[in-house]
Protein backbone atom coordinates (compact mmCIF):
# COMPACT_ATOMS: atom_id res chain seq x y z
CA UNK A 1 0.00 0.00 0.00
CA UNK A 2 1.37 3.41 -0.95
CA UNK A 3 2.22 5.38 2.13
CA UNK A 4 0.76 8.81 2.58
CA UNK A 5 3.22 11.58 1.84
CA UNK A 6 3.45 14.73 3.77
CA UNK A 7 5.40 17.33 1.77
CA UNK A 8 5.90 19.60 4.77
CA UNK A 9 7.23 16.77 6.80
CA UNK A 10 9.53 15.77 3.95
CA UNK A 11 10.80 19.35 3.64
CA UNK A 12 11.54 19.52 7.33
CA UNK A 13 13.23 16.14 7.34
CA UNK A 14 15.34 16.88 4.29
CA UNK A 15 16.44 20.15 5.81
CA UNK A 16 17.89 18.12 8.68
CA UNK A 17 19.52 15.52 6.44
CA UNK A 18 22.99 17.10 6.10
CA UNK A 19 23.38 17.15 9.85
CA UNK A 20 21.81 13.71 10.33
CA UNK A 21 24.05 12.14 7.72
CA UNK A 22 27.14 14.03 8.84
CA UNK A 23 26.64 13.04 12.45
CA UNK A 24 26.54 9.36 11.59
CA UNK A 25 23.19 8.82 13.24
CA UNK A 26 21.20 5.74 12.33
CA UNK A 27 18.94 7.50 9.88
CA UNK A 28 17.24 4.29 8.81
CA UNK A 29 15.47 4.15 12.12
CA UNK A 30 14.33 7.78 11.95
CA UNK A 31 10.51 7.87 12.23
CA UNK A 32 10.17 9.86 9.04
CA UNK A 33 12.28 7.45 7.00
CA UNK A 34 10.29 4.52 8.30
CA UNK A 35 7.06 6.08 7.09
CA UNK A 36 8.08 7.91 3.91
CA UNK A 37 8.87 6.07 0.73
CA UNK A 38 10.03 9.24 -0.98
CA UNK A 39 12.68 10.09 1.59
CA UNK A 40 13.76 6.46 1.81
CA UNK A 41 14.38 6.54 -1.94
CA UNK A 42 16.29 9.79 -1.61
CA UNK A 43 18.46 8.41 1.15
CA UNK A 44 19.12 5.22 -0.80
CA UNK A 45 20.25 7.26 -3.80
CA UNK A 46 22.58 9.41 -1.71
CA UNK A 47 24.07 6.28 -0.19
CA UNK A 48 24.54 4.80 -3.65
CA UNK A 49 26.37 7.93 -4.78
CA UNK A 50 28.64 7.96 -1.73
CA UNK A 51 29.43 4.29 -2.18
CA UNK A 52 30.13 4.71 -5.90
CA UNK A 53 32.46 7.62 -5.14
CA UNK A 54 34.42 5.47 -2.72
CA UNK A 55 35.02 2.97 -5.48
CA UNK A 56 36.46 5.52 -7.90
CA UNK A 57 40.10 4.83 -8.55
CA UNK A 58 42.89 7.23 -9.44
CA UNK A 59 42.98 5.85 -12.92
CA UNK A 60 43.93 8.94 -14.83
CA UNK A 61 47.45 8.77 -16.18
CA UNK A 62 49.25 12.10 -16.52
CA UNK A 63 50.87 12.79 -19.89
CA UNK A 64 54.42 11.45 -20.28
CA UNK A 65 55.67 14.95 -20.99
CA UNK A 66 54.77 16.01 -17.47
CA UNK A 67 57.73 14.22 -15.94
CA UNK A 68 60.05 15.89 -18.41
CA UNK A 69 58.68 19.27 -17.33
CA UNK A 70 59.09 18.40 -13.66
CA UNK A 71 62.61 17.12 -14.20
CA UNK A 72 63.49 20.25 -16.12
CA UNK A 73 62.04 22.47 -13.38
CA UNK A 74 63.99 20.56 -10.72
CA UNK A 75 67.23 21.02 -12.63
CA UNK A 76 66.48 24.69 -13.04
CA UNK A 77 65.84 25.05 -9.30
CA UNK A 78 69.03 23.21 -8.48
CA UNK A 79 70.89 25.56 -10.77
CA UNK A 80 69.34 28.53 -8.93
CA UNK A 81 69.14 27.31 -5.34
CA UNK A 82 68.08 30.65 -3.92
CA UNK A 83 65.19 31.06 -6.30
CA UNK A 84 62.57 29.14 -4.31
CA UNK B 1 18.51 -0.92 5.91
CA UNK B 2 19.62 -1.49 9.48
CA UNK B 3 21.74 1.61 9.91
CA UNK B 4 22.73 4.77 8.20
CA UNK B 5 25.46 4.13 5.69
CA UNK B 6 26.93 7.58 6.34
CA UNK B 7 28.68 7.22 9.69
CA UNK B 8 31.33 9.69 10.65
CA UNK B 9 34.38 8.18 12.24
CA UNK B 10 36.31 10.10 14.83
CA UNK B 11 39.24 12.09 13.55
CA UNK B 12 42.47 10.19 13.24
CA UNK B 13 45.22 12.68 13.89
CA UNK B 14 48.62 12.28 12.31
CA UNK B 15 51.46 14.60 13.20
CA UNK B 16 53.86 16.32 10.85
CA UNK B 17 51.46 17.66 8.24
CA UNK B 18 53.23 18.97 5.16
CA UNK B 19 52.12 22.47 4.31
CA UNK B 20 52.21 23.82 0.83
CA UNK B 21 54.53 26.76 0.34
CA UNK B 22 53.47 29.23 1.60
CA UNK B 23 50.88 27.97 4.04
CA UNK B 24 47.31 28.76 2.99
CA UNK B 25 46.03 31.99 4.47
CA UNK B 26 42.80 31.86 6.37
CA UNK B 27 40.39 34.60 5.35
CA UNK B 28 40.64 37.25 8.03
CA UNK B 29 36.89 37.55 8.24
CA UNK B 30 36.30 33.88 8.83
CA UNK B 31 37.14 32.06 12.02
CA UNK B 32 39.12 28.86 11.82
CA UNK B 33 37.78 25.97 13.82
CA UNK B 34 40.42 25.75 16.47
CA UNK B 35 39.79 22.16 17.41
CA UNK B 36 40.47 20.95 13.91
CA UNK B 37 43.99 20.02 13.15
CA UNK B 38 44.07 16.32 12.52
CA UNK B 39 45.90 14.99 9.58
CA UNK B 40 43.93 12.76 7.25
CA UNK B 41 44.61 9.13 6.89
CA UNK B 42 45.66 7.66 3.65
CA UNK B 43 42.41 7.15 1.78
CA UNK B 44 42.92 3.71 0.33
CA UNK B 45 42.13 3.17 -3.28
CA UNK B 46 40.20 0.15 -4.35
CA UNK B 47 38.11 -0.26 -1.25
CA UNK B 48 37.10 -3.78 -0.38
CA UNK B 49 33.54 -4.77 -1.24
CA UNK B 50 30.99 -3.41 1.19
CA UNK B 51 28.20 -5.65 2.30
CA UNK B 52 24.69 -4.31 1.67
CA UNK B 53 23.64 -2.16 4.57
CA UNK B 54 27.14 -1.87 5.96
CA UNK B 55 28.49 1.56 6.88
CA UNK B 56 30.24 3.01 3.85
CA UNK B 57 31.19 6.60 4.15
CA UNK B 58 34.69 6.06 5.45
CA UNK B 59 37.55 3.78 4.63
CA UNK B 60 37.66 0.91 7.05
CA UNK B 61 41.20 -0.10 6.30
CA UNK B 62 43.09 2.96 7.37
CA UNK B 63 46.83 2.63 7.49
CA UNK B 64 48.37 2.03 10.86
CA UNK B 65 49.93 5.18 12.21
CA UNK B 66 53.69 5.38 12.42
CA UNK B 67 55.31 7.31 15.15
CA UNK B 68 52.06 8.65 16.58
CA UNK B 69 51.08 8.43 20.22
CA UNK B 70 50.97 4.84 21.30
CA UNK B 71 52.61 3.56 18.15
CA UNK B 72 56.29 4.21 18.59
CA UNK B 73 58.57 3.29 15.75
CA UNK B 74 61.44 1.15 16.79
CA UNK B 75 64.72 2.99 16.40
CA UNK B 76 66.00 -0.13 14.73
CA UNK B 77 63.52 0.34 11.86
CA UNK B 78 64.58 2.91 9.30
CA UNK B 79 61.82 5.49 9.16
CA UNK B 80 61.60 5.38 5.38
CA UNK B 81 60.72 1.71 5.60
CA UNK B 82 58.21 2.36 8.36
CA UNK B 83 56.56 5.17 6.40
CA UNK B 84 56.45 3.27 3.13
CA UNK B 85 55.13 -0.26 3.49
CA UNK B 86 56.24 -1.13 -0.05
CA UNK B 87 59.95 -2.07 0.21
CA UNK B 88 60.69 -0.64 -3.24
CA UNK B 89 59.07 2.63 -2.21
CA UNK B 90 60.89 2.68 1.11
CA UNK B 91 64.18 2.22 -0.68
CA UNK B 92 63.35 4.89 -3.26
CA UNK B 93 62.24 7.26 -0.51
CA UNK B 94 65.45 6.83 1.45
CA UNK B 95 67.58 7.36 -1.65
CA UNK B 96 65.50 10.32 -2.85
CA UNK B 97 65.98 11.95 0.53
CA UNK B 98 69.68 11.61 -0.06
CA UNK B 99 69.38 13.47 -3.36
CA UNK B 100 69.16 10.53 -5.77
CA UNK B 101 67.32 11.78 -8.87
CA UNK B 102 66.62 8.30 -10.17
CA UNK B 103 64.93 7.44 -6.89
CA UNK B 104 62.85 10.60 -7.05
CA UNK B 105 61.73 9.62 -10.56
CA UNK B 106 60.72 6.26 -9.12
CA UNK B 107 58.62 7.96 -6.46
CA UNK B 108 56.99 10.02 -9.18
CA UNK B 109 56.11 6.87 -11.09
CA UNK B 110 54.62 5.28 -8.01
CA UNK B 111 52.44 8.26 -7.09
CA UNK B 112 51.79 10.18 -10.30
CA UNK B 113 48.39 8.70 -11.07
CA UNK B 114 47.07 9.24 -7.60
CA UNK B 115 48.27 12.84 -7.40
CA UNK B 116 47.23 13.73 -10.92
CA UNK B 117 43.79 12.18 -10.46
CA UNK B 118 43.37 14.09 -7.22
CA UNK B 119 44.30 17.39 -8.87
CA UNK B 120 42.11 16.71 -11.89
CA UNK B 121 39.08 15.86 -9.81
CA UNK B 122 39.57 18.85 -7.55
CA UNK B 123 39.90 21.45 -10.29
CA UNK B 124 38.08 19.71 -13.16
CA UNK B 125 40.53 21.04 -15.73
CA UNK B 126 43.32 19.08 -17.44
CA UNK B 127 45.76 21.95 -17.95
CA UNK B 128 45.40 23.14 -14.37
CA UNK B 129 45.70 19.58 -13.10
CA UNK B 130 48.99 19.15 -14.95
CA UNK B 131 50.35 22.41 -13.57
CA UNK B 132 49.28 21.48 -10.06
CA UNK B 133 50.75 18.00 -10.30
CA UNK B 134 54.02 19.54 -11.40
CA UNK B 135 53.93 22.00 -8.53
CA UNK B 136 53.14 19.24 -6.04
CA UNK B 137 56.13 17.17 -7.13
CA UNK B 138 58.37 20.22 -7.19
CA UNK B 139 57.38 20.94 -3.62
CA UNK B 140 57.93 17.30 -2.79
CA UNK B 141 61.43 17.58 -4.18
CA UNK B 142 62.11 20.65 -2.05
CA UNK B 143 60.70 19.13 1.12
CA UNK B 144 61.43 15.46 0.85
CA UNK B 145 64.44 15.65 3.13
CA UNK B 146 62.16 17.01 5.86
CA UNK B 147 59.88 13.98 5.80
CA UNK B 148 60.39 12.15 9.06
CA UNK B 149 58.00 9.26 8.73
CA UNK B 150 55.46 10.45 11.29
CA UNK B 151 52.77 9.39 8.83
CA UNK B 152 52.79 7.21 5.76
CA UNK B 153 54.70 8.85 2.94
CA UNK B 154 51.71 8.58 0.61
CA UNK B 155 49.54 10.35 3.20
CA UNK B 156 52.09 13.10 3.58
CA UNK B 157 52.42 13.56 -0.19
CA UNK B 158 48.66 13.48 -0.64
CA UNK B 159 48.14 16.23 1.90
CA UNK B 160 50.92 18.27 0.34
CA UNK B 161 49.17 18.01 -3.04
CA UNK B 162 45.84 19.05 -1.56
CA UNK B 163 47.51 22.08 -0.02
CA UNK B 164 48.96 22.96 -3.41
CA UNK B 165 45.50 22.76 -5.00
CA UNK B 166 43.88 24.79 -2.23
CA UNK B 167 46.57 27.46 -2.54
CA UNK B 168 45.87 27.59 -6.25
CA UNK B 169 42.13 27.92 -5.73
CA UNK B 170 42.64 30.67 -3.20
CA UNK B 171 44.91 32.52 -5.57
CA UNK B 172 42.12 32.33 -8.12
CA UNK B 173 39.91 34.38 -5.86
CA UNK B 174 38.63 32.35 -2.98
CA UNK B 175 40.87 34.26 -0.56
CA UNK B 176 38.99 37.50 -1.00
CA UNK B 177 35.77 36.36 0.55
CA UNK B 178 34.64 33.74 2.95
CA UNK B 179 34.74 30.25 1.54
CA UNK B 180 31.32 29.78 3.08
CA UNK B 181 30.02 32.34 0.63
CA UNK B 182 32.25 31.34 -2.23
CA UNK B 183 31.11 27.77 -2.03
CA UNK B 184 27.44 28.70 -2.10
CA UNK B 185 26.35 28.49 -5.73
CA UNK B 186 23.76 30.74 -7.28
CA UNK B 187 20.18 29.71 -6.49
CA UNK B 188 19.58 28.32 -9.95
CA UNK B 189 22.63 26.08 -9.55
CA UNK B 190 21.28 24.52 -6.39
CA UNK B 191 20.18 20.92 -6.38
CA UNK B 192 16.53 20.04 -6.29
CA UNK B 193 14.98 18.70 -3.15
CA UNK B 194 12.75 15.70 -3.36
CA UNK B 195 9.17 16.49 -2.44
CA UNK B 196 5.85 15.34 -3.75
CA UNK B 197 6.63 12.83 -6.49
CA UNK B 198 8.50 9.57 -6.41
CA UNK B 199 10.86 9.80 -9.37
CA UNK B 200 12.93 6.89 -10.63
CA UNK B 201 15.79 6.11 -8.30
CA UNK B 202 19.33 5.16 -9.12
CA UNK B 203 18.47 1.55 -8.32
CA UNK B 204 21.64 1.04 -6.35
CA UNK B 205 23.96 1.21 -9.35
CA UNK B 206 25.85 4.03 -10.99
CA UNK B 207 27.96 3.95 -14.11
CA UNK B 208 31.46 5.03 -13.20
CA UNK B 209 31.95 7.22 -16.25
CA UNK B 210 28.60 8.91 -15.70
CA UNK B 211 29.60 9.64 -12.14
CA UNK B 212 32.99 11.04 -13.19
CA UNK B 213 31.23 13.28 -15.71
CA UNK B 214 28.70 14.46 -13.17
CA UNK B 215 31.45 15.23 -10.65
CA UNK B 216 33.36 17.23 -13.25
CA UNK B 217 30.21 19.23 -13.97
CA UNK B 218 29.59 20.16 -10.34
CA UNK B 219 30.04 23.80 -9.34
CA UNK B 220 33.57 24.25 -7.99
CA UNK B 221 32.65 24.49 -4.33
CA UNK B 222 30.47 21.41 -4.39
CA UNK B 223 33.09 19.47 -6.31
CA UNK B 224 35.83 20.37 -3.86
CA UNK B 225 33.91 19.14 -0.83
CA UNK B 226 32.62 16.03 -2.59
CA UNK B 227 36.06 15.01 -3.82
CA UNK B 228 37.68 15.58 -0.45
CA UNK B 229 34.99 13.76 1.54
CA UNK B 230 33.47 11.06 -0.61
CA UNK B 231 36.42 10.20 -2.86
CA UNK B 232 39.49 11.08 -0.85
CA UNK B 233 38.08 10.08 2.50
CA UNK B 234 38.58 13.20 4.59
CA UNK B 235 36.32 13.89 7.55
CA UNK B 236 34.20 17.03 7.84
CA UNK B 237 36.41 18.44 10.59
CA UNK B 238 39.49 17.92 8.43
CA UNK B 239 37.82 19.58 5.46
CA UNK B 240 36.64 22.47 7.61
CA UNK B 241 40.20 22.95 8.80
CA UNK B 242 41.62 22.79 5.30
CA UNK B 243 39.06 25.17 3.82
CA UNK B 244 38.62 27.49 6.79
CA UNK B 245 34.92 26.89 6.82
CA UNK B 246 32.58 25.56 9.47
CA UNK B 247 31.90 21.85 9.91
CA UNK B 248 28.23 22.56 9.33
CA UNK B 249 29.07 24.23 6.05
CA UNK B 250 31.11 21.23 4.98
CA UNK B 251 28.21 18.90 5.76
CA UNK B 252 25.73 21.15 4.01
CA UNK B 253 27.87 21.53 0.87
CA UNK B 254 28.49 17.81 0.69
CA UNK B 255 24.78 17.12 0.94
CA UNK B 256 24.03 19.62 -1.80
CA UNK B 257 26.76 18.09 -3.95
CA UNK B 258 25.23 14.64 -3.57
CA UNK B 259 21.77 16.01 -4.38
CA UNK B 260 23.16 17.72 -7.45
CA UNK B 261 24.87 14.51 -8.55
CA UNK B 262 21.63 12.62 -7.99
CA UNK B 263 19.81 15.06 -10.25
CA UNK B 264 22.45 14.69 -12.95
CA UNK B 265 22.61 10.91 -12.74
CA UNK B 266 18.84 10.53 -12.81
CA UNK B 267 18.70 12.79 -15.86
CA UNK B 268 21.26 10.50 -17.49
CA UNK B 269 19.17 7.49 -16.55
CA UNK B 270 16.01 9.02 -18.00
CA UNK B 271 17.80 9.93 -21.24
CA UNK B 272 19.17 6.42 -21.51
CA UNK B 273 15.68 5.02 -21.02
CA UNK B 274 14.28 7.13 -23.88
CA UNK B 275 16.86 5.83 -26.36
Amino acid sequence: MMEERNPLSCAAFQAQLPELIGSGEAIASHPHIRSCELCRALLADLETIAEAARQLLPIVEPPDALWEQIESAIKEEEGNPGKN
Amino acid sequence: MPHSRFPTQPPDPVPNPPAAEPAPQAPASHPVDKDLSPHPSEPPRGHPPVAPGAPISRPVDKEPRRGGPGTPVSPAVPFARAAAPNPAEADALARAQGGDHQAFAQLYSLHKRRIYSLCLRMVGNIAEAEDLTQEAFLQLHRKIATFRGDSAFSTWLHRLAINVVLMHLRRKGLSLISLDEAMEPAPDEGPGRSFGTLDPTLAGAIDRLALERAIADLPAGYRLIFVLHDIEGYEHNEIASMLDCSIGNSKSQLHKARLKLRDALRTDTRQEARR
